[in-house]
């Protein structure tokens, strides 16, 4: 456990270390980029395997780092950032597998991307809001650089408006800090000091500094109406930073309303549950609904993002152990999915065919010409449903238990966006891969027009197919990392404040 | 009471070495620069440039805080060493930068007079009394105005020049006429005398008279709004390590002079802004030109295309954060305003240094210009993304560091309920507006294919080369380690 | 026997893993290697059967394998067990997935995954009716639509795209209520397992933890997923498309097994966990079922092509079965006898109904592959001059599905109407209705595609293979050995059905 820390400097060191090595050849910046991933998830694997649940924090690192305003330089983790790391590794590896292919400024581009990996590391094990926000907003400028040069349909504007809305979220979350710091005569920084500060302020205050920090981080996390830069940034990104941006990015942004703004002002929560709950559920169904009708592949799979994050955010507002423990299952099922639909989409169909439209893909017999692409499509497609077996089934399974809990309409509701994921993926599974061509074509085995599947899209796509059925399977595994870390102290305070 | 002239001396050593330096530098070259080349002359020129520079940093530390000087004149207290160290830093970064610029037709002259001007700043670092620092900032603003026209081959520099200097001019009468108002009424030339005059009389139309002259002339040296329509045409116009000095030296010297003036003196006049009442004391007019300033330099820097315009007008919108950093001054001492001040006096050296390199190189002037540099020279390209981003506050770079600690502090001045803290929420919304034409400015650099008349690989001079690197990681240094530079405080 | 259902679940799932495995497989050999493991369902049922006693109360066979631990949460077992109702439709399948697997022998477009996808839709049907704890339940019906779904988009006719996503997206659509429901019974009662919910319902537990109107909205629920399934009447539009696409095996497995998936479920699930609710919402789900009974019947009498003739045939066949737990559900608190007989009844027509249609669909089958694919009513005419022998087997099939005396129909639909005339005779009567159109098409189907002057092409009809023989031949005689032997099957869930009638609340 007491590694963890070197996810954060490893990554670091390895982007460094990508940039010199880009500079002799391509081959050796990959090589250095999937060593750094492989070593940080496997520090975090052995903190996992040695880990013992229980409801307090285990401190990793606290050193005084500002004494003027009382910032520490403070690390700790417990069962949730265990679970949130874990994907990270996992999700940063596959990436990294999934972007063999850059062939042009190999280097720098391995560079932006641990970089923003080690970004995202920070942000997990921070256990000090100022060092939580210089990880946040470190993850932000390498984001820019990785759409806007490596990207396709609309990069440079896809990647400042990505860009900007995390900005702007950030900058929301800022004021939230440090109105609590100054108002409340907070004497440090760290999450526990500024709850305690938070406590005494005035109750209109607390409202409107939830709905800052609340905010800020839901835009991150794609919430409706804020949720317009993600399937225009997904979609503009490279394969590899698409899986991560959906895939672990977004979830900072939960993480950040789950570890920052639900314990800090518990009683914003209570005032604002009603409206959280209607957007998320908003989002559940409007993003749906769009990607009902997208024609660009890579769309559906944008908008669906949006969609499954609005179970997490819908989690997050619901407020009891059961759906919180459901939304940070989801936020680690989700990951792997995202990452998989994208990679599909991304590297494994359009860089051989060249196109994303689903009116020209279905007039291709995909699944006979890319039969492995189509397979993983339709594990990750039957995951993204939500169909038992996969990661998706326990965790929205967990949400609807714990949204019934709290308002039968909404777990209706919710319900309800699982038919329409399930009407999407379908209809996006049908038509790229299972075109009209399909049924008039004979002859036996896979035709080779394309380009054959290389072996480290093989190594992602099962790697990542692995682990959303293992927890399909077995989400134990991670619940019961998960429950505990619920309790403890901090969090004691969101369920006393905030369920009904 | 201190009246010791021998204590005066050691006090004003590091002006001395620097009068000294400027003297020798003038007539080496007079003597010796027959016989060299141009390039040669200015090398020369440059180096006995640093070597007094770097003589007169020694001085100021190992003279140190010594407390009031001569009768209140001076006050050389931990802000004073600060600001004379920060501004002989930055003006070491200045001449690295030359080092890297166009050759100007007399280098010797134009290291002389950046010394002269570092006199003026590091007096107005110390001055405690309105004659010494009337007299440290017209020293310092005429090196200024004759370092900004020094290019006479370009009509863009005589321009700058010349718009400054009537800017500055104006400025100056206003300056004049506050203090002596000032004096007529409290009969004081002394700032702590001052205080305590004003204690007594408190506000009487004549002083608000005094304290808008005073501002009004604050607003024109710190190129805030609405006094601040010089600064875009001298960034764009001056000579490239000119326009570096300006940003950067001159900047942190005038706000530390203001600092000094506005709150132990003339602090009794102060009002207050913790909340929104009528309060009639210049913190208000301060926050208006903060507002001011946030706003239309952040908004018009969105529409430039110029590089060096955008810098200005991002000058400008900085100059709201530390009109900030003054009222926050209030609660939170001065430490937050210094940080903010040197860290981006470094990043905006630096910046106008990278400038200066491609001007040499096929010139600088539109965004645009900056195409493709990632290939042209990773060096530069990896300097200018510290400094821009720095500029833009982005963790865990030292622009954020300031930013936060003034943000904080200024919070912590009256909560949100007050203008303070509207000005605060009005700056964090802001700057995710700059951050847009930040990046920009880097997309240009990182993203863009670099245009074909362009495209030449660039040798960065050594000099250039080695301050570049140096800003860049004390820049990262003191985003990571901002104690070194708050426990100071 | 320690591990029997497991091994009944998990040896067709192997079988579709060895095929997934080797991609190189000769079709000849895949199918070979299919046909072996989905026999051991049948072999292995008989091997239940031989261990089963009917009179035991309770399920035998238990197994529950701890799974997924969360301490002071939750603890979900995979929970099996067999009582007579699961061994009658572990049997069924045992015939019907064989006989699909021998009716697609012809396939040749990639038959390897056809197999494949076939042995994983056997294995969860198995699942269904095994699992006695909602987890793993639910886990292989949703399962089972994913190979289903491809079963019949790729291989299936021209509407068949269309046909499985509309089969997938109902059958999802009421899963995902079914889910919600599951979720908040969860919620309240904290468990899973069917078994302890069921006690749970019947000492008034259950009801005591949650309000009523929740209560009934999770009824809903459940009601809304298996309704979907059966089909109940109005939920059905999907399935006349779907069957009819579907490529004959797979239509003969959705007939013959997957439909008895929802009744199961009915039986298993909902009867058990909400006796009170349904007996308050039977009066309208009579309505329904009524419904699906005389609208199914009329709508087949309607239909020329043959597939979708039978394919309504089904709506009506099931809709018996509902009829008969609805009716029983209203009023059979006072007639034990007329309920024991109406549900011996649905659960022998199950099993009948599977049998006959899953063979009408096989010869339909025929019938296309002889014709150049034209399945139409007029298409045909005179078969029986040309192909005696499939005139023979048909024409039981088809008279097994009408009920005629001697047959296994008609011991089904007996009991049921016997049992449903003793609780609600009005019911009853319209039920009749059914019964005449039903007569009326089928004997239809007889005579238009059989008799008469021969149809264009006919002449050229060759008579039933060995293959196809071996295909109908022990569906043939199960038609035969049960009409005039019922007991066989009776004996094993009479108790069950007994039992149940003495326990109407």
């Amino acid at each position: 456990m007491n590694l963890l820390p070197y996810t954060i400097y490893l990554s670091f060191a390895g982007a460094l270390l990508s940039l010199v090595a880009g500079r002799r050849s391509a081959a050796a910046a990959r090589g250095v980029a999937l060593l750094t991933a492989v070593a940080c998830w496997g520090i975090t694997l052995y903190a996992a395997y040695g880990f013992t649940p229980s409801n307090q924090m285990i401190q990793l690192v606290d050193v005084t780092w500002i004494s003027q305003l009382g910032i520490h330089y403070h690390l700790a983790a417990d069962g949730i950032s265990l679970t949130l790391v874990v994907l990270t590794g996992l999700a940063a590896t596959a990436g990294i597998l999934f972007s063999w292919n850059i062939a042009e400024r190999t280097g720098e581009f391995f560079a932006f991307y641990l970089a923003l990996i080690g970004g995202v590391y920070g942000v997990f094990l921070s256990a000090d809001a100022f060092l939580f926000f210089v990880f946040y907003e470190i993850a932000i400028v390498p984001k820019y650089f990785l759409i806007a040069n490596w990207g396709s349909t609309n990069r440079l504007y896809g990647a400042m408006k990505l860009a900007l809305y995390s900005f702007a979220g950030s900058a929301l979350v800022l004021a939230g800090l440090l109105w609590i710091y100054a108002a409340g005569h907070a004497s440090g920084f760290s999450l526990w000091e500024l709850a305690q500060a938070a406590a005494g302020l005035s109750h209109p205050q607390q409202v409107v500094i939830f709905a800052f920090l609340f905010t800020g981080f839901a835009v991150l996390a794609g919430m409706f109406p804020f949720h317009t830069w993600a399937p225009t940034g997904h979609v503009a990104a490279p394969t590899g930073a698409s899986m991560l941006l959906a895939g672990v990015v977004m979830k900072l942004g939960a993480y950040g309303c789950l570890r920052v703004a639900l314990p800090l002002v518990p009683a914003g929560l209570e005032f604002w549950q009603p409206v959280i709950a209607w957007l998320a559920l908003a989002g559940i169904l409007y993003a749906g609904l769009v990607a009902l009708v997208q024609d660009d592949f890579k769309f559906v799979i944008g908008y669906s993002s949006v969609s499954h994050m609005g179970f997490v955010l819908l989690g997050l507002a619901l407020a009891n152990p059961a759906a919180m423990a459901g939304t940070v299952l989801q936020m680690f099922s989700h990951g792997v999915i995202a990452g998989l639909l994208f990679a599909v989409v991304g590297r494994m169909v359009y860089e051989r065919t060249h196109t994303r439209q689903l009116a020209e893909l279905t007039r291709l017999p995909l699944h006979r010409l890319m039969p492995f692409a189509a397979v993983v499509f339709v594990l990750a497609g039957l995951a993204s449903m939500g169909m038992p077996g996969f990661s998706g089934f326990p965790a929205e399974l967990t949400i609807l238990v714990g949204a019934w809990q709290v308002s039968k309409v909404w777990a209706l509701a919710a319900a309800l966006g699982v038919l329409i994921a399930a009407a999407f993926t379908l209809r996006a599974i049908q038509v790229a891969f299972f075109g009209q061509a399909g049924a008039a074509a004979p002859a036996a085995g896979p035709v080779h027009l394309y380009a054959p599947i290389t072996w480290p899209e093989r190594t992602g796509a099962i790697l990542l197919l692995a682990a959303t059925l293992l927890v399909g399977l077995r989400p134990d595994l991670l619940l019961n990392w998960i429950i505990p870390s619920l309790q403890s102290p901090m969090m004691q305070a969101v369920w006393i404040g905030g369920t009904r | 009471m201190n009246y010791g002239y021998l204590t005066l001396a050691r006090a004003l050593l590091p002006e001395m070495t620097l009068v000294a330096g400027a003297l020798l530098v003038l007539a080496y070259d007079l003597i010796r620069g027959r016989r060299h080349t141009l390039p040669e002359r200015r090398a020369a020129a440059l180096l006995l440039g640093a070597v007094a520079l770097a003589a007169a940093l020694y001085d100021s530390l190992a003279v140190g805080a010594l407390g009031p000087v001569y009768g209140n004149t001076l006050m050389l207290d931990p802000l004073a060493v600060a600001t004379r160290a920060g501004v002989l830093g930055l003006a070491l970064l200045t001449l690295g930068v030359a080092a890297g610029a166009r050759l100007p037709r007399h280098p010797a002259e134009y290291v002389a007079i950046i010394l002269f001007a570092n006199t003026g700043f590091t007096l107005m670092g110390a001055a405690h009394q309105l004659l010494v620092a009337f007299v440290a900032l017209e020293l310092a603003s005429l090196s200024l105005y004759i370092l900004a026209g020094f290019n006479k081959d370009s009509r863009e520099s005589a321009e700058a020049a010349l718009k400054y200097f009537l800017f500055g001019g104006m400025a100056t009468a206003f300056l004049l006429f506050g203090f002596s108002l000032i004096y007529g009424v409290t009969g004081e030339l002394d700032f702590s005398r001052i205080a305590l005059a004003l204690a007594q009389t408190g506000m009487t139309p004549l002083l608000a008279l005094a304290l808008v002259m005073v501002l009004v002339a604050f607003g024109f040296k710190a190129a805030a709004a609405p006094f601040h329509l010089w600064a875009p045409d001298a960034y764009q116009g001056a000579p490239t390590p000119s326009a570096a000095l300006i940003a950067s030296a001159s900047k942190l010297a005038g706000f530390t002079l203001f600092l000094r003036l506005l709150w132990p003196g003339l602090g009794a006049l102060a009002g207050q802004v913790a909340t929104a009442g009528n309060t009639g004391g210049w913190l208000t007019l301060v926050a208006l030109l903060a507002g001011a300033s946030l706003l239309l330099g952040n908004l018009a820097a969105l529409a430039q295309a110029n590089l060096r315009r955008l810098l200005a007008y991002s000058a400008i919108a900085h100059t709201g954060v530390m009109l900030l950093g003054v009222i926050a001054a209030e609660t939170a001492g001065a430490g937050p305003l210094f940080y903010y001040l040197a860290t981006y006096g470094v990043a905006t050296a630096g910046a106008f240094g990278v400038i200066a390199v491609l001007e040499v190189n096929g010139g600088c002037q539109r965004i645009t210009d900056l195409a493709g540099l990632d290939r042209r020279s990773p060096l530069l390209t990896g300097c200018l993304a510290v400094f821009i981003l720095s500029l833009a506050g982005i963790p865990p770079l030292a622009g954020f560091a300031g930013k936060f600690f003034i943000f904080a502090a200024a919070l912590q001045v009256g909560g949100v309920a007050g203008p303070a803290g509207w000005l605060t929420l009005l700056a964090i919304a802001l700057s995710a507006v700059a951050l847009y034409y930040y990046l920009i400015v880097l997309k240009q650099a990182l993203v863009a294919a670099p245009a074909p008349e362009r495209a030449g690989r660039i040798r960065v001079p050594t000099a250039t080369a080695i301050t570049l690197v140096a800003a860049a990681a004390i820049i990262v240094g003191l985003g990571l380690f901002p104690s070194l530079i708050l426990g100071l405080f | 026997m320690n591990g029997l259902l497991s091994t009944l679940i998990l040896v067709p799932w192997l079988g579709a893993l060895v095929l997934a495995l080797t991609p190189r497989l000769s079709p000849r050999a895949s199918r070979v290697l299919a046909l072996l493991f989905s026999l051991s369902t049948l072999a292995l049922a008989l091997v239940a059967w031989a261990g089963f006693d009917p009179a035991a109360a309770g399920y035998q066979f238990t197994e529950q394998h701890a799974w997924i631990r969360i301490p002071q949460v939750a603890a979900i077992t995979c929970h099996l067990g067999l009582d007579g109702l699961s061994l009658v439709l572990v049997l069924l399948t045992g015939l019907v997935a064989p006989a699909c697997l021998l009716a697609s022998w012809r396939i040749e477009r990639d038959p390897r995954l056809f197999n494949l996808l076939f042995l994983f839709l056997q294995g969860a049907a198995l699942g269904v009716f095994l699992a006695l704890d909602f987890f793993p339940w639910f886990i292989c019906w949703e399962l089972s639509l994913v190979p289903a779904f491809f079963l019949i988009k790729l291989w299936g006719g021209p509407g068949a795209s269309r046909a499985a996503y509309q089969f997938v997206v109902y059958t999802i659509g009421g899963s995902a209520f079914m889910l919600l429901a599951f979720a908040a019974l969860f919620a309240a009662a904290g468990t899973f397992d069917f078994v302890a919910l069921a006690a749970l319902a019947h000492s008034g537990a259950l009801a005591a933890s949650m309000s009523g109107p929740a209560l009934t909205l999770i009824f809903l629920g459940v009601l809304l997923g298996l309704a979907v399934k059966v089909p109940l009447f109005p939920f059905h539009t999907w399935l006349p498309s779907a069957y009819a696409e579907a490529p004959t095996g797979a239509s003969m497995f959705l007939t013959g097994i997957m439909s008895k998936m929802g009744v199961y479920g009915f039986l298993r699930i909902l009867w058990p966990l909400f006796p009170v609710q349904l007996h308050a919402a039977a009066p309208v789900l009579l309505g329904l079922a009524l419904g699906g009974v005389v609208l199914g019947a009329f709508a087949a009498m309607a239909q020329t092509d043959l597939k979708r003739m039978v394919a309504y045939s089904s709506v009506n066949h099931l809709s018996y079965c509902l009829l008969a737990l609805f009716a029983v559900s209203y009023a059979g608190a006072g007639h034990p006898d007329a309920a024991g007989a109406a549900l011996g009844g649905t659960v022998l027509q199950m099993f009948n109904h599977g049998l006959s249609a899953s063979a009408l669909f096989f010869c339909i089958g025929c019938l296309e592959l002889r014709s150049g694919g034209r399945r139409g009513l007029g298409d045909f005419g005179g078969v029986r001059t040309v192909a005696p022998v499939f005139a023979g087997l048909c024409g039981i099939a088809l008279f097994s599905s009408l009920g005629l005396p001697g047959l296994n129909g008609f011991v089904g639909e007996f009991l049921i109407f016997r049992g449903v005339f003793g609780l609600d005779p009005g019911a009853a009567a319209v039920g009749c209705l059914g019964l005449f159109a039903t007569a009326y098409f089928l004997l239809t189907f007889w005579q238009r595609v059989f008799h008469g002057p021969p149809g264009p092409g006919v002449a050229g009809f060759r008579d039933l293979g060995a293959r196809e023989i071996l295909t109908l031949a022990p569906a043939v005689a199960l038609m035969f050995v049960l009409g005039v032997w019922p007991q066989l099957l009776m004996g094993l869930i009479n108790p069950l059905v007994t039992a149940w009638a003495a326990h109407l609340p």
